[in-house]
């Protein structure tokens, strides 16, 4: 204490003098001491740090909660609470720590209106800071009813308690305690106060609200405000002439009942006046603030529907609008300044991604922006894993185009950078980014043969021991699409790196996805016939087991049907159908779903039992013999009068190797 | 037929000419063909109607009689390969459409005005034709009709067929989405920035042009058989919300106006707002107000106390109806002022005989039994600004340019003071009006409640004014011989005379002149007569800005500044 004196011995001083009086033993006096601190904080951090410091916190507390206190007592320490909470973080830390918060509510159970208020602005400034724990609005179940029935005192009441709901709405349980609470019926009149601050407060407590809950949404549809709906008073709201920030909630609001599904995406409400008022919140002549959440609600409007996105790719030049978004300094000494150029540059991505995730023309048209896909590239190594998940959002969404494929994604090498971004990164990312390598590695996509190159198999491996289902689904995929039509050599190295073990672990995959996908894999591993004799002559005995094994488990019709393909493909082999000819329980497996009353079923037994029969091959005449002692003949016989054509033609095919 | 559209009262030439019939098909046009005719007309006329209402709403500040707005293309402005149809909005292709050679345009009746602001007109593809090259857009006068819009030096255009703009040159620029059949093409024009944006079924697609020139046409341009569109100049409901875009572009120029910087010198802006409203209160003899204004901002008053009292007395006596006391009293305290101003004496005994008809004169309420309330005030407020124009000699364009306006203005004030209030643009009327007839119920001969007789009723009072009107034509005869013919003077005496020819003179067509809102320009040009011979302002400074800003408006909306359409003056005038 000393030594804390000795350093702003000035300061202290006074500071101490304005603490003592709080401990006056003449009421009168205290009253004067909180009115002169009142006036001495006022603008002043340093004054209301060392206030604090000095424990008039705790003081004031007191005095405001002691009843034997004058109302006018307790109102000047709730204003002067309020004012020091004006300050920096750490005085709300420390506000916070002193139990401010059940005090304050304690409070407004009295009745004098100018003490409610004065408690309720201490409180609003306490919540709207991002260290106070929104949580601690809940835990009193009896504070969110109270607050709704002091709705109705005053003005100022109301703007405190929607800004206060605004800002403490965050999980679905938020949403829901509100909405129990008569949240929507209580400040839907507020919409139309004649205070703007009222209106924009009431307005932010409908978007936190409504925004992914459906029940809020539907709810909203139907309420009407003064006679009229209340989608067509944020309509109104949403006019040119209100100020942005209103135009921008309005937007907001009704962004969200959109998506929640309370209003259709062809709604003109949506199509004629949400969507461009938030394409004009990303032109340059809007802040970045509001640019970066118009872009975040607009991509987020116009994900599910392929005709707000093509309406909104030729909506005021909105594609090469967000090219501005780029122009931001990258490199500034200010880190407020960088914080922007991020948050535009991951808005910017978001609301491409969106745009192109379903229409070829508009991913063209995205491609052919302005340096484009040199700005994916670097996104996809930037510091800010935000802007990093962005850009590789957007590529993933431009990969869904064989043309870009073909063209720009291999002239500007984006599987390199995104290999890189795969080496170490956090889920969200790498599903997006394993999800992007997935097409790459299609086909007719020329970056194929250098991802190969890149050992990327080792990578793809790992991602199918992975916890998230979904990056097991996506590394299983990118093997699967590697695999098909691939060299020996290739496919030898899938296997080899994958383990036979962890292969039939994902055969045994609780997630459908992934055992779609790995019975894909193991289809396009055996395929051509030196592969499958090959594969099989290796790992046939637990293959045969696996495929045993879930024909005679609880799977979907699109399994068994993916596993019959594969028995087939190994009825191709010329040693591999061996396995089956010898397996009497497999034959009666494949005859039992010959006669399956699901016809993609009959049709890929039938394709099995129509290899193993196939005449220009060594012992197809035993094994023809064999199979028409267990009675196949006769199954393909009645195939052969059956009313799907393709299962006739297959069956007839069939029988004309036994007449040849 | 003919009888029923007569009877409606519709000029038979227009309905010809509006049905697209030539007036020698009168005679054969039957009786079924008739009845589609009328239903045609009707249709027409509603349409008209709305045009006008709409074209009124969105664009205010345009004056028609000056600048009058397209309301369809021009059958005399094309290339001979368009037809038009359909009272000259629908414009379809007749030509051959083998090259571009053969592509024409046409263009709107009127160029768009400044005063616009913000200009909107849409075009909807009815077929797209064989290929559908057609082009939207603007070209100033004179441009080669020959040509798609955007061809051409002064030509803007947007093309269906590849979606590209075409600014002044043959080739392209991507523009926005290729447009055919079914679709909405809106061409908007902002006069403000000089900027063009279309629209796509109410979408709207960005900036295409900058930096356009003045005095373009609405254009539309067609290549190939079978391609015909519809144009929308505000006959019906746009599909692109324009009204919002306004509304914008309202804020943003009053915003421009509210954040302008006034003098840096510290509370010169105020002290001189003061003296401004000081003066306006002197000029219209506010006295106990101007008084306590003066007092309690600090400022000297230029006229006697007294003699704004003696204003004050005429005026509130010319206000309430009591002419004759009115001539009385200016006589007695301006002595040589109307010996002086024979034409405004005349005006004043004109006004009194009115009031005579009107029963409100006091020589007729003597006359019908009724005592001359001595006290009774005018309750009402004179009218603000009303006089239109006066030489703004601070400025030097406005001088050298508009010369021979303000001449013309000027003797309109002088000579024809009654009837002016009417074009004046910048009276907040209406609400004054409602105000007058209001505050004046209780004592006033005109109220539309009480029982309206002639002269009040009275037999000797409508004597006592037939003899007036005779001693009124005898001056109007002695001023002719001695100062020559007047014809606002011969007019003003004819209209007044006209009073007598109707039963009830009140709701008859010249019945505007009784009422009691006709004294106050009566009154202003008296009370600035009385101020001239004091060597007084006949106009209040107040008045005088007010009217400047509202010059300056039009004179705007004259060299094409766009911004004008949003800073009308009565905005500004509570």
């Amino acid at each position: 204490m000393p030594c804390w004196y000795s350093e702003i011995p000035l300061f202290t001083a006074t500071s101490r003098h304005y603490v003592d009086r709080l401990f006056d033993p003449d009421p009168q006096n205290v009253l004067q001491g909180v009115i002169d601190m009142k006036n001495a904080v006022i603008g002043n951090n340093r004054q209301k740090a060392n206030l604090i410091v000095l424990g008039a916190v705790p003081r004031l507390l007191y005095l405001l909660q002691q009843s034997s206190s004058s109302l006018e007592l307790r109102t000047e320490c709730a204003v002067v609470l309020g004012s020091l909470a004006m300050g920096t973080e750490n005085n709300i830390k420390s506000l916070v720590d002193c139990h401010i918060i059940p005090a304050l509510l304690q409070g407004l159970l009295c009745s004098d209106l100018i003490f409610i208020e004065a408690c309720l602005r201490c409180l609003r400034t306490v919540f709207i800071s991002p260290v106070t724990p929104v949580q601690l609005l809940y835990t009193d179940p009896t504070v969110i009813p109270h607050l709704m029935s002091l709705l109705s005192r005053s003005q100022h009441t109301q703007e405190y308690i929607t800004q206060i709901f605004a800002h403490c709405c965050k999980t679905p349980e938020h949403q829901t305690v509100l909405f129990n609470h008569g949240a929507i019926q209580n400040i839907a009149p507020l919409l139309i106060s004649p205070s703007f601050k009222v209106r924009m407060q009431a307005l932010k407590c409908f978007s936190v609200l409504a925004y992914e809950n459906a029940q809020v949404s539907m709810t909203l549809v139907n309420v009407l405000v003064d006679g009229e709906q209340l989608s067509q008073v944020f309509v109104r709201m949403m006019q040119r002439d209100k100020p942005i920030e209103m135009q921008l909630t309005a937007a907001k609001c009704l962004t969200y009942m959109c998506r929640a599904g309370a209003i259709r995406t062809d709604d003109n409400c949506i199509v004629l006046k949400t969507l461009p008022c938030l394409v004009r919140m990303c032109s340059k002549e809007r802040l970045l603030e509001e640019r970066v959440e118009g872009a975040e609600t607009l991509a987020y409007l116009m994900e599910p529907d392929i005709e707000l996105q093509r309406i909104a790719s030729v909506t005021d030049h909105l594609v090469s609008m967000l090219a501005d978004y780029f122009k931001y300094p990258k490199t500034s000494v200010l880190d407020h300044d960088l914080k922007h150029a991020h948050e535009l540059r991951q808005a910017a991505f978001k609301l491409y991604a969106s745009l192109g995730s379903n229409d070829e023309d508009i991913r063209k048209k995205i491609t052919e922006t302005e340096n484009m896909m040199d700005r994916i590239v670097s996104g996809l190594s930037e510091s800010s894993i935000k802007v990093r998940l962005a850009a590789v959002r957007c590529l993933h969404s431009l990969s869904r185009s064989v043309q870009q494929l073909r063209t720009s994604f291999h002239d500007h090498a984006v599987w390199k950078p995104l290999m890189k971004l795969l080496q170490n990164a956090p889920d969200e990312v790498l599903v997006m980014a394993s999800s992007t390598l997935c097409n790459l590695l299609l086909e007719f996509s020329p970056s194929k043969e250098p991802i190969l190159e890149s050992g990327v198999i080792e990578l793809l491996c790992s991602l199918t021991q992975s916890d998230s289902p979904a990056l097991r689904v996506n590394g299983i995929w990118a093997l699967m699409n590697m695999a098909f039509q691939a060299d020996q050599k290739v496919k030898v190295e899938i296997v080899r790196a994958l383990g036979t073990e962890q292969l039939f672990r994902l055969l045994s995959d609780p997630d459908t996805n992934v055992l779609m996908k790995t019975l894909g894999l193991l289809r396009n591993l055996l395929s051509t016939r030196p592969h499958i004799d090959q594969v099989m002559s290796s790992h046939g005995k637990q293959i045969m087991q696996a495929v045993t094994l879930i024909l005679e488990g609880e799977h979907s019709i699109e399994v068994k049907e993916q596993t019959l393909c594969i028995l087939a493909n190994i009825a191709d082999g010329n040693t591999a159908k061996e396995l089956i000819m010898t397996n009497d329980d497999m034959l009666q497996k494949i005859k039992y779903y010959m006669g399956h009353s699901n016809v993609k079923l009959q049709l890929a037994a039938t394709f099995c039992i129509s290899n193993l029969i196939w005449n220009e091959e060594d012992g197809s005449q035993e094994r023809q013999d064999k199979l028409r002692d267990m009675g196949f003949v006769d199954i393909l016989h009645k195939l052969t009068q059956a009313s799907d054509p393709n299962l006739c033609d297959r069956a007839k095919t069939a029988m004309q190797q036994y007449l040849a | 037929m003919y009888q029923v559209l007569k009877e409606v009262g519709l000029d038979l030439e227009r309905a010809n000419q509006i049905a697209g019939f030539h007036t020698n098909n009168k005679q054969k046009i039957g009786v079924p063909f008739a009845a589609v005719f009328l239903i045609n007309f009707l249709d027409v006329c509603y349409q008209e109607k709305e045009l006008n209402q709409r074209l009124k709403r969105l664009y205010p500040a345009v004056n028609e009689q000056e600048t009058p707005l397209p309301r369809s293309w021009s059958p005399k402005d094309k290339f001979s390969y368009i037809g038009l149809s359909q009272n000259n909005l629908r414009v379809h292709y007749k030509g051959h459409g083998k090259t571009p050679k053969d592509a024409a345009s046409v263009r709107a009746t009127h160029p768009i005005p400044a005063a616009c602001g913000v200009y909107y007109f849409e075009v909807k593809i009815i077929s797209k034709g064989r290929d559908g090259y057609m082009g939207i857009g603007l070209s100033a006068q004179g441009v080669n009709m020959n040509r798609l819009p955007g061809w051409d030096k002064h030509s803007y255009g947007y093309h269906g067929d590849d979606g590209h703009s075409f600014c002044s040159s043959g080739t392209g620029q991507p523009y926005g989405p290729t447009f055919t059949t079914g679709d909405v093409i809106g061409c908007c024009v902002n006069l403000i920035n000089n900027t063009c944006f279309y629209t796509k079924n109410g979408h709207s697609l960005g900036i295409a042009f900058t930096d356009l020139p003045p005095n373009l046409y609405p254009t539309v341009g067609l290549q190939t058989p079978g391609e015909v569109v519809d144009a929308n100049f505000g006959q019906h409901p746009f599909v692109f919300d324009i009204e919002d875009y306004m509304r914008e572009w309202r804020t943003k120029i009053q915003a421009q106006i509210d954040r302008f910087p006034i003098g840096e010198r510290e509370g010169e802006w105020q002290a001189m707002i003061q003296k401004m409203v000081a003066s306006y209160l002197v000029h219209h003899s506010y006295c106990a107000t101007a008084e306590a204004f003066a007092k309690s901002t600090d400022q000297a008053v230029h006229e006697e106390l007294a003699s704004i009292k003696n204003r004050q007395k005429i005026q509130k006596l010319v206000l309430s109806g009591r002419m004759g006391e009115a001539i009385e009293t200016t006589q007695q305290l301006y002595p040589s002022l109307l010996e002086r101003n024979q034409d405004l004496l005349f005006m004043l005994k004109v006004r009194q005989f009115i009031e005579m008809v009107n029963g409100t004169d006091s020589e007729v309420r003597c006359l019908g039994g009724r005592s001359p309330k001595s006290q009774d005030s005018y309750p009402g407020s004179p009218r603000l600004f009303n006089s239109p124009v006066h030489k703004a000699s601070s400025s030097q364009t406005y001088q050298t340019e508009q010369n021979n306006a303000e001449v013309e203005m000027e003797l309109d004030h002088f000579s024809n003071g009654v009837s002016e209030s009417s074009s004046n643009g910048f009276l907040n009327g209406s609400s004054t009006h409602g105000i007058d007839l209001e505050e004046c119920d209780g004592d006033m001969v005109d109220s539309a409640q009480s029982k309206r007789q002639l002269c009040g009723g009275s037999q000797a009072a409508i004597e006592r004014m037939i003899q007036f009107g005779r001693e009124l034509q005898s001056m109007s005869e002695h001023l002719r011989r001695e100062r020559g013919k007047n014809s606002a003077n011969k007019k003003m005496l004819k209209d007044a005379f006209s009073l007598l020819a109707y039963s009830d003179p009140w709701s008859s067509p010249v019945g505007y002149q009784l009422d009691s809102i006709q004294r106050e320009p009566v009154c202003s040009t008296l009370n600035s007569a009385i101020l001239e011979t004091h060597n007084l302002p006949k106009q209040p400074p107040l008045a005088l800005s007010v009217g400047q800003a509202a010059q300056c408006l039009s004179l705007m909306a004259r060299t094409g500044s766009g911004s004008c359409a949003f800073a009308s003056v009565d905005d500004y005038l509570h």
